[in-house]
C-alpha cells in the first residue's frame, strides 16, 4: 500500500513536470498496448454472450427441417415460414390477443406507475417530507418480499370478487410490483433538480405549475421516459403473477410462450419466432434506456 | 435532511402570526407536504403489505381446498412439514445451490467483463449493446432457448457445434451432451448465469467508471503493476457495487420462477422453493402448506434484504451527501 500513496507522485509533479510528461507519456503505452488485448477478449466474449441471441434470429429464419439438424446449418436458405406459423396463418393459433393483454397490462401499469411514483417522487426530494429516508426503505422492503409470499391470498381474493382472467387486476398488481423501483428511480432524478433553479423561480413568484412544467419537467424528463421503459420492461417480462391469475382471456405474451415449454422438436423455428417477436419490445426498451438501465436495476443507487 | 429543515421553517411568515394559527398552518404544511406520497403509500401497503398478513394467517391453518370441510387451526404443522417433507426441504437446498451459483459465477464473470469494458478499445459501444442483449430476452423466451435451440441433446447448437469440431477432424463419433436430463440443475445454472452476467457487469461498470482516475494515475506512475492497482485501488473501491451486485442479484434470483418451470418444469430435484410453493398450492391446493413455505422463504429473503437494504443505505447516503 504504502507505494501507492497519492502524495508521492504529486509531489514530483510539482518538483520537475517536465519529467512527469515524459513518464506519463510512457506510461500511456502500457494501456494502450492492453486495450488491444482487452479489446480483442471483450469482443470474444460478447460475441459468445450474443450467440444465443444471434442463434435464436437466425433459426427463426430457417424452415423447420433445416433448424433441427446436427451439426447447425447456418448457411440454409431463409424464410419467413416460422413468422408465418407463429402468427397462426396456417395452426390457426393467433398469438395477437395474449400480445395485445401484454400490451395493455404494461402499458397500462407503467402510466399508473408514473401517476403514483411522481407525485410521491416529489415529495421525497424536492419538498421533502419530516423522516423521507425511512419511507424509501419503506418502499424498498416491499419490492424484496417474494412474490410467492403474498400470491396465494391475492389469488383467493381475485377468485372471490370475480377479478381471475381479467386484465385490470394484473394491471394493479404490475403497478405494485414495480412502483417502489419507480420512487426510488424518480427521485435520484428529481433530486438532479439544481435548487437554486427553484429557489429563483420562487422568488420570482412562479407558482407550482409554472415550476413544474418549467423548471423540474425539462430536467426530469429524460429520468422519467428511462424509469417508464423499465417499468414496461418488467411487466413484460413477468410469468408468475400472469400465470396464476390469468387464464384464457386475459393471459398475456409470457403465458403464450409457455405454451411452447413442451413442444416438440419439429417447431424449433416456429419457437426462436415466438421467443424473437415477443423479446423484440424489450429488446428495444432495453437499448432505449440503456444509460438509465443500471440506475433503474440497482433501483437508483448506482449512478 | 438539513435542506428539508430549512425548507420548512419560513421565519418571516410564522413569526407574524399568533401563536395557534401559525402552529395549525404548520400542520397544514406539513400535509400538504405529505399529500403527494400519501396515494403511493396507501396502495403499496394495501396491495403488498395486507396479502402477505394474509399468508401468515393461512400458515397457520390446515387448509386444503378440495376437502374444504377440513379446514382448522393447524398451529405449526405446516412449518414442521415444510422443513421436514423431503420434497419441500430439498427445494429449499435446490434454492441455496442455485442462488449462492449463479450470484457468485455472474458476479465473476461480470467483474471480468466490467474491466475489459472499461478499457477503450475499437467499438467498445457495441461490445457493450452486444454483451447487455442476454438481459433483454424474455425470460421465458430465453428459457425456450436454451432448453430447445441451445441444449436440446438431438438438434441443439450447442451439440451441433461438437459433432461440427469433431468432423472437421473426420471423427463420426462426437461426445454429444444432455444437460437437461443428465444435470438439469446445472442447465438452470447456466442458463440463468448468461441472463444475469449483463447486469452485474452494468453495475460493475458503473462501479469501476466512478473511480477516481488520480490516485490510479498516481500509482501508475510510481510504477505500480496492474494487479497491485487492481487489488489496492480498485477491489476496495468496488465492495459496494459487488455486494450491490451480489445482493440485488440474490433477491432477485431467490424469486426465480421462469427458469425452474421452462427448463425442467421442476423435474429431478431442480424444484426450487417458489416453483414448489406454487405447485403446492395451485396444483396440490394445500393452501395452508403453501403459505407456510412462503413465509419461510419470506424470512429468508429478510436475512438477506437486510445486508441489501444496508449496502443501498451506505452508497445512498454517499450520494445524498454530494
Amino acid at each position: 500500500m504504502s507505494t501507492l500513496t497519492p502524495a508521492a507522485p504529486q509531489s514530483s509533479t510539482h518538483a520537475s513536470p517536465g519529467s512527469t510528461r515524459a513518464r506519463r507519456g510512457k506510461t500511456r503505452m502500457d494501456p494502450t498496448r492492453n486495450n488491444t488485448a482487452a479489446g480483442i477478449a471483450a469482443w470474444l466474449l460478447a460475441l459468445l454472450f450474443a450467440s444465443p441471441v444471434v442463434w435464436m434470429i437466425l433459426t427463426s429464419f430457417h424452415s423447420e427441417t433445416d433448424a433441427a439438424t446436427n451439426p447447425p446449418s447456418i448457411a440454409a436458405n431463409l424464410t419467413l415460414d416460422a413468422y408465418r406459423e407463429f402468427f397462426g396463418e396456417t395452426s390457426g393459433v393467433s398469438p395477437w390477443p395474449s400480445l395485445i393483454n401484454s400490451a395493455a397490462a404494461s402499458i397500462l401499469s407503467t402510466v399508473l406507475v408514473l401517476v403514483l411514483a411522481i407525485p410521491a417522487a416529489y415529495a421525497l426530494s424536492i419538498r421533502p417530507v419530516k423522516k423521507w429516508t425511512d419511507v424509501m426503505f419503506f418502499f424498498l422492503s416491499t419490492k424484496m418480499m417474494p412474490v410467492v409470499a403474498a400470491i396465494l391470498p391475492l389469488y383467493l381474493f381475485a377468485r372471490t370478487i370475480g377479478a381471475l382472467d381479467n386484465i385490470w387486476f394484473l394491471i394493479l398488481m404490475y403497478t405494485s410490483m414495480n412502483l417502489p423501483i419507480a420512487v426510488w428511480m424518480m427521485r435520484s432524478f428529481l433530486a438532479e433538480v439544481p435548487e437554486e433553479m427553484l429557489e429563483a423561480a420562487q422568488i420570482d413568484g412562479a407558482n407550482l405549475l409554472l415550476i413544474l412544467r418549467k423548471v423540474i419537467a425539462p430536467v426530469a424528463m429524460p429520468g422519467i421516459a428511462a424509469t417508464a421503459l423499465i417499468c414496461f420492461i418488467f411487466s413484460w417480462n413477468e410469468l408468475l403473477l400472469a400465470r396464476v391469475l390469468t387464464g384464457v382471456v386475459a393471459g398475456t405474451a409470457p403465458v403464450f410462450l409457455t405454451g411452447f415449454v413442451s413442444g416438440q422438436g419439429l417447431f424449433l423455428a416456429k419457437v426462436c419466432a415466438a421467443a424473437v417477436v415477443i423479446s423484440l419490445p424489450v429488446l428495444f426498451a432495453g437499448f432505449a434506456a440503456q444509460d438509465k438501465l443500471v440506475q433503474g436495476l440497482s433501483l437508483g443507487a448506482v449512478k | 435532511m438539513t435542506t428539508a429543515t430549512a425548507r420548512i421553517s419560513r421565519p418571516g411568515h410564522t413569526a407574524a402570526r399568533p401563536a395557534r394559527s401559525a402552529k395549525s398552518r404548520e400542520r397544514a404544511m406539513a400535509w400538504a407536504r405529505r399529500a403527494p406520497l400519501l396515494p403511493a403509500l396507501i396502495f403499496l401497503i394495501v396491495v403488498t403489505q395486507l396479502p402477505f398478513v394474509v399468508t401468515l394467517f393461512i400458515s397457520f391453518l390446515n387448509w386444503n381446498s378440495l376437502s374444504p370441510t377440513k379446514t382448522a387451526f393447524a398451529g405449526l404443522e405446516n412449518y414442521v412439514t415444510v422443513l421436514t417433507d423431503p420434497d419441500l426441504r430439498q427445494a429449499i437446498f435446490t434454492t441455496i445451490i442455485l442462488t449462492v451459483s449463479v450470484v457468485l459465477a455472474s458476479l465473476l464473470i461480470g467483474l471480468g467483463l466490467a474491466l475489459l469494458l472499461d478499457k477503450k478499445f475499437l467499438g467498445r459501444g457495441l461490445a457493450r449493446t452486444l454483451l447487455i442483449a442476454p438481459f433483454l430476452v424474455v425470460p421465458v423466451a430465453a428459457a425456450l432457448i436454451w432448453k430447445h435451440a441451445l441444449l436440446n441433446p438431438a438438434y441443439g447448437l450447442v451439440n451441433g457445434i461438437l459433432t461440427w469440431i469433431w468432423s472437421l477432424f473426420g471423427n463420426t463419433t462426437p461426445p454429444q451432451l444432455d444437460l437437461l436430463s443428465q444435470a438439469p440443475l446445472m442447465a438452470v445454472i447456466v442458463s440463468l448465469v448468461w441472463q444475469w452476467t449483463p447486469f452485474m457487469m452494468l453495475i460493475l461498470l458503473a462501479g469501476l467508471q466512478s473511480r477516481p482516475m488520480d490516485t490510479v494515475e498516481a500509482a501508475q506512475m510510481d510504477g505500480a503493476t496492474p494487479w497491485a492497482i487492481f487489488r489496492h485501488l480498485t477491489l476496495p473501491h468496488l465492495r459496494q457495487y459487488l455486494e450491490l451486485g451480489g445482493l440485488l442479484g440474490a433477491i432477485y434470483i431467490v424469486q426465480n420462477f421462469d427458469s425452474v418451470f421452462t427448463l425442467t418444469a421442476g423435474g429431478l430435484g431442480t424444484a426450487n422453493l417458489p416453483y414448489a410453493i406454487y405447485q403446492t398450492f395451485y396444483y396440490a391446493n394445500e393452501y395452508g402448506l403453501a403459505s407456510a413455505a412462503g413465509v419461510v422463504v419470506v424470512i429468508g429473503t429478510i436475512i438477506v434484504a437486510t445486508f441489501a437494504l444496508r449496502t443501498v443505505f451506505s452508497l445512498f447516503k454517499k450520494e445524498a451527501a454530494r
